[in-house]
Order: structure tokens, then C-alpha cells, then sequence
């Protein structure tokens, strides 16, 4: 079984992390950049994938020579063998449509895997559309949402339980033949439910400790050449997307007057009480002010 | 046969009863899978803790574990005394000859450190089996088929069956419980112990012990600085820490309504121990432990079809006056069970392996040390009410005194004689009444004053570090009412009477004009000792893997 991840790195836009400037945009170089939080859940799949039915898993990024150290933390959390970037100026300021023509493109020079996973979105671009664009011109069979999947690999099959639209409420269970593209949903729980399951997890951790710690080893660099792809479909040529402007969005204003009490000031509590009172006084009758009691 | 997954030897826990078997198992090439619930091997383990070689133990924790004591213990213990004092007087003996009566070596060891050396070694080894040790993985009870015990059921995997199974689950084994092997009702067949240790430096330690580099002490406690409950102190010197901590029988602690972080204080304050602890008191961990008393629990036979009994799960914790040992039985065990089962098999008779290695405990001696034969005889008398009131008030006279200062030059070496400490009946004679006329008749005052103040209940509480379980408490109350729950209130060691940070309180509820005293539970704060199962009125499991608190030295 040889699966490939799909990853990216976003600002990581933690509190403490994160920088704006004046105007509210982001300063992209006083911000660290880490792996996008939602392709831990497809990192997670494509390992429950690979502890049950063994195999090879290759992480793959699109972006400059900083995402490295975005792939060794992939590599740490997937036990990856090894990890890819794909990485060219050429590429530089490519929307959704030339980043999936670069990744898939990519992801032919590594063979014919059986199993494509992306994350559900990405931290900076939120459009999801990465990694269905992608398949679309790999031309797998592709199932979003994926909260928890099965392979028969006898079978040449993949059993997934999807979201339906994206709701929790509603799961279904399709199924398709392999190779599949599979987009995980950070609802994504991986189920290890045998010893023998956990206990190949603990060999893979540690057979991978050393591996990350040495992990531009297993690291092969490509450009535009190297995955076979025209200048003029990629990048910022490639990109049909046209961003005339970026506004931040204005606060909502509040609807409702407030006023700050300090809890300790005992006078300012007893209005507040009385205030209370009289609101539910004003409603459906006195019983429930009783409820403040003891 | 169902489809379940299956090795072929399970062993529960992996302390030093389940890491001695896991390795005689893998010895013998048998596939062996080792399941501990704690984040690690040792997070969940709380000891005195000193280890014993005996020179008489057909298996050894360093026989089994080369370089044990280089990498996972502290100091070779090499001066052991005990102190009996009454009030500021205290008359010491030294009791090296008994501790080091049937000893190869003996050494202080921290759990968290030792049992995780053991982890490492354990996974090594069994993996090579083809199984291997998981950490964070529950096992509550036991897999029947048609009434048969096939495998065990835990929290977080599918039911695993094997051929043989060594519960190593410690004092509050849920599978020897399941297997109705053992119950939790009599509170006199345990001790509870409760534990801090203690930051020291190494040259401190050199300083105020008179110890060299590879030199170690302990001293034990007794007299009257416990409020009358039958029990006793220790302290061991570790490499740059000190365990303190107490011992007392449970009966005699609820019957007392004594709070065992008080007792433990009052060690820790006594005068006697200023000279040690200085003016610099940090302690680093609060911890407690439930203790079984070998004497009244260990098993004759502790095996059930394809389930072994090891270590403190099968009551063998020997805890006869100055001797403690339990770590030592508890390695020997184990690796006899594993033993038993090899042996068994390759005469084609699997299912004789319960009975083969309860044979093996009593050719081998261990079963004469857990019980022997001296106290079970001499018990119906020595532990009769009637009896101790007669000894005690014939002790405490005129005439007793003069005997204890008649006797003055040759108590020592009475102390010292192995025989006499494994009779010792289970009264407040020993503990106490002894103890104290010997400090009032022969002791000498104590000059130093103490300096030590120890942190407070909900400090200790505050220092220990926990993964609760929120919404899916692992205890449960299953009488509320203050008769049949209340004594954990001030039994338990992380409760007391009037605090609120605790697991127990009381409280009174008024219904209808009536009062009623009732026991709230809130698990938040528990260490896992097992106090309340016995106490009180419980519903009690261990928490989920990972969950509930993690000792960092234990």
C-alpha cells in the first residue's frame, strides 16, 4: 500500500503567535509558519491506513525551501518514509486551480499510489478547494468529509463513513475501488482497537525518531522540471483567481449597552439585583426571582 | 472459540511482579504481551521503597535485569536502625544484622525511575516474542466463555484471549477481585502507607546520614508519636531525595479516625528527625498506597484456571515489625508463575500451571516468609483483646518496666533475631506499648527542635499531576450514608474532616425537618491508594488508561 499526504504550511495564527500590522494585515515574516492544523486529521488517516495494512507513506508540499521543517513535523506525526517539496519561483503565488495542476503533477512522479489524502482545508486560504482540484486532475474516485475508513485491500476497495454536507448529524457510508482520493474531516478520529494495532504504532514511532531527527535525508526537492509541468500553468501565470482587494472585516458593532460592575463593590451588586428582579418581575411573574437564594 | 485476538501469555501490569514475568516468559520464548494502564511503567506505583535480593530467592530483579541496580535504583541500603521514642526520648537499636539477614543486597529505589528502566527492557524482550508492552491500556476484568476464564476485557481494545494470564495488577487488583480470589472487606488485613519524598542534595545526604557514595540508610519509627495507631515510620535515603512515610494498619487508623497526612506531619515534625531534614524542607511528591499483610492475605493459591496471581494482587507483601519486603516477593513470583506455565506446557498440561506454581511458592520458601508458621500459630492467643490488655498492662507497670531494664543490654540483639520479628502478633503491643516504655526506661532526650513545616492537604494535592477523566468518575458511592461511607473521610488520604478539596466529605442534608449525614465523593483529587473500596461503601475501578494521576517519582 503506498499512500501520499498532502500538506501545506499556514501562519500559525495562534494567539502569541500571530503579528498584524496597522492595517490588519498579516506580517507573513513575523510569523512562524507551521503545518496547517487540519491535515493532522489526513495525517492520522493515512497512518491508521498503514498500521493496519502496512505499507509506504510519502508527505508531499507544495511551497518555498522554509517548508522543510513543515515536513519534518509531518513526518513525526505520520511516521512518514519519506517526504517531498515541491518548490520552484515558478510556483510562487499560485491559486487553488495552478497549486492542484503543481501538486498532481507531482504526485504522478511518485508512481501510482493507492490511497491521495489531503486535509479539509487550509488555516490561511479556507476555500477547501485544494484538494478536490487536485484529484480532479489525478481522476481517482474521490470521498470528502471522511470521518473513518476501512480498506480491503483483497478487494481493492475502500469503505469510508462521509459527512453528509459537512454535517455531524448525518453520516453516511460509501464505498469505492482504489486508487482513491480521500480528504479527511478534522471529525477524523483514528481507532486503534487491537494490541497488535498499537503495537506496530510503537514500532513506527520509534523506528521513526531517528529518521526525523535526520529527516532532509529522506527530503527530495523538486521544480518546475523535475515534475514535468509548462511555467505558464502554474504559479501566478497559471492562477485564473483575480484578488482586486483584501478588506478586514469591520467588528460588529454591539447591540446591546453594557455596563461593568466590580463583584466586590456589595452597593453596585444589590442594583444589579434589583435590576434582575424587576426584568423578571416584568415577565412571567415573581416566582423564579426566588431561585437566587442561598 | 470466538474471534478474538489472541496471544499466549497476558501478563497485567507492569511493575516489578509483571516485568519478572514478562522476562522469564520471553525466556522461554512464549509470546508474551505486557498491558499497563499508566502513561508509563512506574506513574502509577508508590513504594516505601527499599528492594531486597534474598540470597535464599531462586529468582532475582537483577538475575532477571542485568545492570538493574547501576541504572534503576538509588543507594545500597547499608545501616538500618530503628528508633523507639516516647515523647522528646528515644533509644535507637541498629538492626543491620536483621536487614541484612538472608540478603544479597538491598537497595532504596523511585518507582517512576525504576519501573520505567524495567518498561524499556520488558517491550525488548517480549517484542522479540512477537508481543510487546503497551502502556495507557486498562484492563478491568476477565473474558469467560462457557464459565471459563479465556482473556481479559479492557477500556481501550477489543477483548484479547491467551492461554495463560498473570494479573500483576497490584494491591487493588480489579482481575483477582473478578476472579473472586480476593475481596476488599476486612480493613485489618491491610495497611495503608502514605509517602513524600523529599529533595536533598547528594552532599547533604553524605553529610547528615554519615554515608558514603555507595552507602545508604534506613531508619523505621515507633512509639507513641502516632496517636496510638498501630503502625510505624521510615526513611529511606535515596541518591539526592528522601522517602518518609508511614505505615498503619487500616482497622486501627478508622477505628482511631486518624488522618494519615497528620501522622505522616508528625513524623516529619518529630525533633528526632531535625538532625536529617535540616531547616531546607522541600518536598517534591505526597503519595499513598494500600498495603496487603501477607500474613492475613497472601493466597495459598493464587491462580483460577488460566489466571495468575503476582505481587501484592496476590496479597504478597511482607510486613512482619522491621521487615517490609514485597518488591523482592513480588519479582520472584512472577518469574515462577512464567516458569510454572513453560514447564506445564512442555508436559503437554497447560492447565496444571495454577497448581505447579503455588507448589514452587511453598518449595521455594516463599510462602514461609509471606505466612509463617510462628504467627499463625501463636495469633488465636497473641491477638486476642483480652490478651493484649493483659501484656500491655503487665508491660506498662512497675514490674514491666523493670524487666525492659533488665533486659536493656540484649533488646538489640533480640530485635535483631528473624524469627522473633516474624511472630510479631498484630497489636498495639509491638507498634506501641513496647516501643514507648523501651524510649521512657532507656531513651535519651532529643536536643534538636524541628524546623520542618510540611505543606498543607490541599498543597500536596496541588503538587501531584493528574489527566482526570471528566464526566466518567472511576469511583462511585454506592451508600451515601455517613454509617456506611463516612470513615473515608478522615481514612482517606487525600480527605480530611472540614476540608473541601478533597475526595470525601460529609455533609448534612435537611429534608423535611430531618438532618442526615451523608459522604459526597469527587474523584478529581485521587491517588489510586484503594483506602475508600475497603472503608467505605464503593463501586470502585481503576480509571481509564492515561487517566487519573501520574506520579513523578513514586
Amino acid at each position: 500500500m503506498h499512500m501520499v499526504v498532502l500538506t501545506k504550511g499556514v501562519p500559525d495564527f495562534r494567539e502569541g503567535q500571530v503579528s498584524f500590522d496597522e492595517d490588519g494585515h498579516l506580517e507573513r515574516g513575523k510569523t512562524p509558519t507551521v503545518m496547517n492544523p487540519n491535515d493532522r486529521f489526513a495525517l492520522e488517516a493515512a497512518l491508521q491506513t498503514r498500521v493496519r495494512h502496512g505499507g509506504r507513506v510519502s508527505v508531499m508540499s507544495m511551497g518555498p525551501p522554509g517548508y522543510k521543517e513543515v515536513l519534518q513535523e509531518a513526518m513525526e506525526t505520520v511516521y512518514a518514509d519519506d517526504l517531498h517539496l515541491v518548490s520552484d519561483r515558478e510556483m510562487a503565488a499560485a491559486d487553488t486551480w495552478a497549486t492542484a495542476i503543481t501538486l498532481s503533477a507531482g504526485i504522478e512522479t511518485l508512481g501510482e499510489p493507492d490511497v491521495v489524502f489531503a486535509g479539509f482545508k487550509t488555516a490561511d486560504g479556507e476555500t477547501g478547494h485544494t484538494g478536490p482540484q487536485t484529484n480532479w486532475c489525478l481522476d481517482m474516485p474521490l470521498v470528502t468529509h471522511v470521518v473513518s475508513l476501512d480498506i480491503d485491500e483483497e478487494a481493492g476497495t475502500l469503505r469510508a463513513k462521509r459527512l453528509v454536507e459537512g454535517d455531524i448529524e448525518e453520516i453516511e457510508t460509501v464505498e469505492t475501488e482504489l486508487p482513491a482520493f480521500v480528504v479527511a474531516d478534522p471529525e477524523f478520529e483514528p481507532s486503534y482497537r487491537t494490541a497488535g494495532e498499537r503495537l506496530t504504532l510503537k514500532d513506527l514511532r520509534e523506528e521513526t525518531r531517528a529518521r526525523a531527527e535526520n529527516y532532509e535525508e529522506h527530503l527530495t526537492v523538486r521544480d518546475h522540471a523535475d515534475i514535468n509541468v509548462d511555467p505558464d500553468y502554474i504559479g501566478l501565470d497559471g492562477s485564473p483567481t483575480i484578488v482586486s482587494s483584501v478588506d478586514p472585516i469591520p467588528k460588529a458593532p454591539a447591540e446591546r449597552e453594557a455596563t461593568m460592575v466590580d463583584p466586590d463593590d456589595t452597593r453596585a451588586m444589590q442594583d444589579v439585583l434589583t435590576a434582575m428582579q424587576s426584568a423578571v418581575g416584568d415577565g412571567d411573574g415573581g416566582d423564579t426571582a426566588a431561585a437566587g437564594g442561598d | 472459540m470466538s474471534d478474538y485476538e489472541h496471544y499466549e501469555a497476558l501478563v497485567v501490569g507492569a511493575g516489578p511482579g509483571g516485568a519478572a514475568a514478562a522476562a522469564t516468559f520471553a525466556n522461554y520464548g512464549i509470546e508474551t504481551l505486557v498491558l499497563e494502564r499508566g502513561v508509563e511503567a512506574g506513574s502509577k506505583n508508590v513504594s516505601g521503597g527499599l528492594i531486597y535480593a534474598e540470597e535464599s530467592a531462586p529468582y532475582t530483579i537483577d538475575d532477571l535485569f542485568p545492570g538493574f541496580r547501576e541504572a534503576a535504583a538509588e543507594r545500597p541500603i547499608t545501616k538500618y536502625r530503628i528508633h523507639n521514642i516516647a515523647g522528646d526520648k528515644v533509644e535507637s537499636f541498629d538492626l543491620t544484622d536483621l536487614h541484612e539477614h538472608d540478603t544479597e543486597w538491598s537497595d532504596s529505589v523511585l518507582r517512576r525511575k525504576m519501573d520505567s528502566w524495567l518498561e524499556d527492557r520488558v517491550h525488548e524482550r517480549t517484542r522479540e516474542t512477537g508481543g510487546g508492552l503497551l502502556t495507557g491500556v486498562h484492563v478491568n476484568g476477565l473474558l469467560r466463555e462457557e464459565g471459563r476464564i479465556v482473556g481479559v476485557t479492557l477500556d481501550e481494545l477489543d477483548p484479547i484471549t491467551a492461554d495463560i494470564i498473570v494479573a500483576a495488577d497490584g494491591v487493588n487488583s480489579e482481575l483477582a477481585r473478578d476472579a473472586g480470589l480476593m475481596d476488599w472487606d476486612e480493613p485489618d488485613e491491610w495497611f495503608q502507607g502514605v509517602k513524600a519524598v523529599v529533595d536533598m542534595p547528594e552532599d547533604a545526604i553524605a553529610d547528615r546520614f554519615d554515608v558514603a557514595d555507595d552507602e545508604g540508610a534506613a531508619h523505621l519509627f515507633s512509639g507513641d508519636l502516632f496517636e496510638g495507631v498501630r503502625g510505624g515510620g521510615f526513611l529511606y535515603t535515596n541518591r539526592d531525595t528522601l522517602s518518609l512515610g508511614t505505615v498503619f494498619h487500616l482497622d486501627s487508623l478508622v477505628a482511631e479516625e486518624a488522618e494519615p497526612h497528620e501522622l505522616l506531619d508528625g513524623l516529619l515534625t518529630h525533633p528526632l528527625l531535625a538532625q536529617w531534614l535540616g531547616d531546607d524542607y522541600t518536598e517534591l511528591e505526597y503519595s499513598a498506597k494500600l498495603v496487603p499483610d501477607s500474613k492475613k492475605v497472601a493466597l495459598r493459591e493464587p491462580h483460577f484456571g488460566r489466571l495468575l496471581l503476582v505481587g501484592d494482587a496476590a496479597g504478597q507483601m511482607q510486613a512482619q515489625g522491621p521487615i517490609i519486603k514485597g518488591m523482592n516477593h513480588a519479582v520472584t513470583a512472577g518469574a515462577l508463575a512464567a516458569e510454572s506455565y513453560a514447564q506445564a506446557k512442555s508436559r503437554n498440561e497447560p492447565e496444571k500451571a495454577g497448581t505447579r506454581y503455588a507448589r514452587k511458592l511453598r518449595s521455594e520458601g516463599v510462602m514461609k516468609k509471606l505466612r509463617p508458621r510462628g504467627y499463625e500459630l501463636l495469633r488465636g492467643v497473641a491477638e486476642d483483646d483480652g490478651v493484649t490488655g493483659v501484656v500491655d498492662s503487665v508491660l506498662t507497670s512497675a514490674v514491666g518496666r523493670a524487666g525492659i531494664r533488665a533486659l536493656s543490654g540484649r533488646l538489640e540483639r533480640l530485635y535483631n533475631v528473624p524469627t522473633l520479628s516474624a511472630l510479631m502478633p498484630d497489636t498495639r503491643t509491638p507498634y506501641v506499648t513496647l516501643p514507648t516504655v523501651i524510649a521512657e526506661e532507656l531513651g535519651t532526650r532529643v536536643r534538636e527542635t524541628s524546623s520542618v513545616t510540611p505543606p498543607d492537604l490541599e498543597a500536596r494535592i496541588g503538587g501531584l499531576t493528574y489527566d482526570t477523566d471528566i464526566g466518567n468518575p472511576h469511583i462511585t458511592l454506592r451508600d451515601e450514608s455517613f454509617e456506611a461511607s463516612g470513615a473515608a473521610v478522615a481514612a482517606c488520604p487525600v480527605s480530611a474532616v472540614d476540608f473541601g478539596g478533597g475526595c470525601y466529605r460529609e455533609e448534612v442534608v435537611r429534608t423535611n425537618g430531618s438532618e442526615e449525614r451523608v459522604v459526597s465523593l469527587d474523584t478529581q483529587p485521587c491517588v489510586e491508594c484503594g483506602t475508600c473500596a475497603v472503608v467505605a461503601d464503593t463501586d470502585w475501578s481503576h480509571p481509564r488508561g492515561d487517566k487519573g494521576v501520574e506520579f513523578k517519582w513514586g
